[in-house]
């Protein structure tokens, strides 16, 4: 057993964390009031190498690991919420499903883009009536002449509806028949096909400053070639693509938890009341060993996971539980924190009500805590019932 | 053209630092160690002056292996080739001089960067003692610098302005905060970096000139103290600052 991470990998999150505190700590409050997508910080993100982190070189990307990846995605969340969202989407939702499934030529044609900080891709999953239950996906797509037409309407997609978008990966129900087994596929629609269109969901309480989108599709005609992995493998591109998706939610909860302690670290030895540093008091400083301890276990599990994924091995029960872990924990100490900054921690001023507001979405996206559990139960062999 | 940058790891300025058991060094433990604030700006430039004139880089380092993590940094924002100078010893100033100097000779650089001091010693001479040794050309404390051909016009920090030098190659320049923003390491230029190797030699013996006889903290700050909160006490405000702080 070896947990020494080494040189190189200190070295990315030194980097990575500069890039934060001087890029994007300045701007984060700003474009979070003003619920602003940022042009500028995306594509300095690009030109760091953040937007094709695991993708070869081969492909424009810059070859690393997936522990490299969290790292990146964890040290963004350490300072912004919503910045690590646009990365973390890109790279686990938009550009993974194209690097894993796509065809050589699909590869060709996208990637080399997509790892600039030039264009973003979006994953169409969720829908209004398909949210947890993704078995209930109703967008359809017929066969027709040298390709499908397809309809309907996709919710919530992180970066669905920016001047960057260049298209979004669709999950289309194909198979149906009455009667037939539910068969769903994929495809990579274009920004610009006509019968696609988006539109960007104003009002968040969190990631204020990430795209979300609504996508529709109307008598939308894709042709043969942009249809993503086989015909039938629909679901299976989209799971596997939430497995590796959920380590970086989980590196967005465990980033969230870091920057919320340090906070609340940095306040309680400021901070005086009755004559003393509050952090001094008892409970205090209990309450900031406890936020420390599991901050650790979180960081030390869910690189674990990464080990599992980076050697091969099977993690999708360890991705449920990095991901519902970091996520929960993430709100335990966004919500103690606050509670350290009495009432300057609801106030804009402080960053702690931003922190407070982001996690909130960590608990839900890609999988609620409760679906989480699901997955980790049926891997003790339960079989819940819902 | 070979160009050098001389790059020192440091304590991070924000660190707590407090003196060892044996009062003559600093106690290391628990103090994180970055590239010297100021040296920065000297890879920075290096890298610059490179894309401009064209040649090779390369960044020498005097110290452990935990220089290691320093010269990394540089090898990723794009220097080309490193020197590790493996050493336990500590250093003064004219014999950190003279191994660099000597190293610098080796490689045969005509322009040399160094950060304008050490935020850890801060004694801000090794630069001007290593051009004094090699016999180069030297301006310290630069905030703006071309070089074209065989000419060097630096721009260099003086008290209240600016002051012009024109001097030619080899030249050594100690570079100030104003002359650029270091750029960040890039992922490519740290894929980059974990390719490249760090030549580690090490320097002939030297002894020390100076020798530290003991550490000591500076005394804890006096608290402020409130004379008056009116016109009244503006005359004993005076007194005050005349006699006991000496400053008007
Ligand atoms: C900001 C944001 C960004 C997003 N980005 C994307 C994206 O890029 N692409 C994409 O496809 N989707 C995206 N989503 C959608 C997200 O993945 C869904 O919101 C999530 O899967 C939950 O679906 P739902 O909102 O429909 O909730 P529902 O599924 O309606 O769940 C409501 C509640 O019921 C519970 N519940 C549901 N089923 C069960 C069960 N079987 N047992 C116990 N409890 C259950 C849930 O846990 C939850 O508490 C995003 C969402 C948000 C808010």
């Amino acid at each position: 057993m070896n947990f020494d991470l080494g040189d190189d990998y200190e070295l990315l999150r030194k980097t990575v964390r500069d890039f934060a505190e001087n890029e994007i700590r300045p701007l984060a409050k700003h474009l979070d009031e003003r619920e602003e997508f940022s042009l500028e910080i995306t594509k300095k993100k690009g030109e760091m190498g953040f937007l094709g982190i695991t993708v070869s070189p081969d492909f424009g990307g810059q070859g690393l690991d997936y522990l490299s990846y969290i790292i990146i995605v964890e040290e963004l969340a350490r300072v912004d919420a919503s910045q690590a969202a646009t990365v973390a989407a890109h790279n686990s939702l938009g550009t993974g499903p194209i690097y894993r499934y796509g065809t050589k030529e699909q590869k060709q044609k996208y990637l080399p883009r997509l790892t600039t900080g030039n264009a973003l891709w979006a994953f169409g999953l969720t829908e209004p009536d398909a949210g947890s239950d993704s078995n209930a996906t109703a967008t359809t797509a017929v066969k027709s002449n040298q390709g499908w037409i397809l309809n309907g309407q996709k919710t919530f997609i992180t970066n669905g509806d920016t001047p960057l978008t260049i298209g979004a990966t669709i999950k289309a129900r194909t198979g149906i028949k009455e009667g037939e087994k539910k068969e769903f596929s994929c495809f990579l629609v274009d920004a610009g096909t006509p019968g696609f269109s988006t539109s960007t969901l104003k009002g968040k309480m969190m990631w204020r400053a990430s795209n979300t989108a609504e996508l529709f599709m109307s008598e939308c005609f894709v042709p043969e070639e942009n249809l993503l992995g086989k015909i039938g493998e629909g679901s299976k591109i989209m799971l596997s693509t939430l497995d590796s998706g959920r380590l970086a939610i989980a590196a967005m909860g465990l980033g969230c938890a870091q920057g919320a302690f340090e906070m609340a670290l940095n306040y309680s030895k400021t901070r005086k009341q009755f004559g003393n540093f509050i952090g001094n008091f008892e409970v205090n400083s209990f309450k900031l060993a406890d936020m420390a301890m599991k901050i650790e276990l979180a960081r030390t599990f869910l690189y674990k996971t990464c080990w599992l994924k980076d050697n091969n091995k099977s993690f999708t029960k360890e991705a449920a539980m990095a991901k519902l872990y970091c996520s929960e924990i993430a709100r335990e100490i966004a919500d103690e924190a606050l509670q350290i900054h009495g009432g300057y921690g609801l106030m804009k001023e402080y960053d702690i009500e931003r922190f407070y507001r982001d996690q909130r979405l960590l608990q839900i996206g890609e999988g609620t805590s409760e679906i989480q559990r699901l997955v980790i139960a049926r891997h003790l062999g339960l079989n819940p019932i819902f | 053209m070979k160009i050098a940058v001389c790059l020192n790891h440091v304590p991070d300025t924000a660190s707590k630092i407090s003196v060892g058991q044996d009062n003559q060094s600093i106690d290391t433990s628990g103090v994180t160690f970055v590239v010297n604030p100021y040296d920065e700006f000297a890879v920075e430039e290096a890298l610059k002056t490179k894309e401009k004139v064209g040649g090779d880089t390369v960044v020498i380092s005097l110290g452990n292996d935990n220089n290691k993590e320093s010269i990394k940094k540089a090898l990723a924002m794009g220097v080309d080739n490193a020197v590790l100078l493996k050493t336990n010893e500590i250093y003064d100033s004219l014999s950190v001089a003279k191994i660099l100097a000597n190293e610098i000779k080796t490689q045969n650089a005509e322009i040399v960067f160094f950060g304008k001091q050490s935020v850890d010693y801060d004694n801000g001479a090794v630069g001007q003692m290593c051009a004094e040794l090699l016999g180069y050309n030297s301006v310290s404390v630069v905030v703006g610098l071309e070089i074209n051909g065989n000419k060097v016009r630096a721009e260099r920090e003086i008290e209240g302005g600016r002051e012009i030098v024109e001097t030619e190659l080899p030249v050594v320049i100690t570079t100030q905060k104003g002359l650029n923003e270091p750029r960040y390491a890039s992922l490519k230029g740290i894929m980059a970096a974990k390719k490249k190797i760090i030549d580690e030699k090490i320097p002939e013996n030297c002894s020390n000139y100076t020798e530290t006889i003991s550490m000591k903290k500076p005394p804890a700050k006096q608290p402020g103290r409130i004379i008056g909160t009116d016109a009244t006490a503006v005359p004993e405000l005076i007194r005050l600052l005349k006699e006991e702080v000496k400053v008007i």
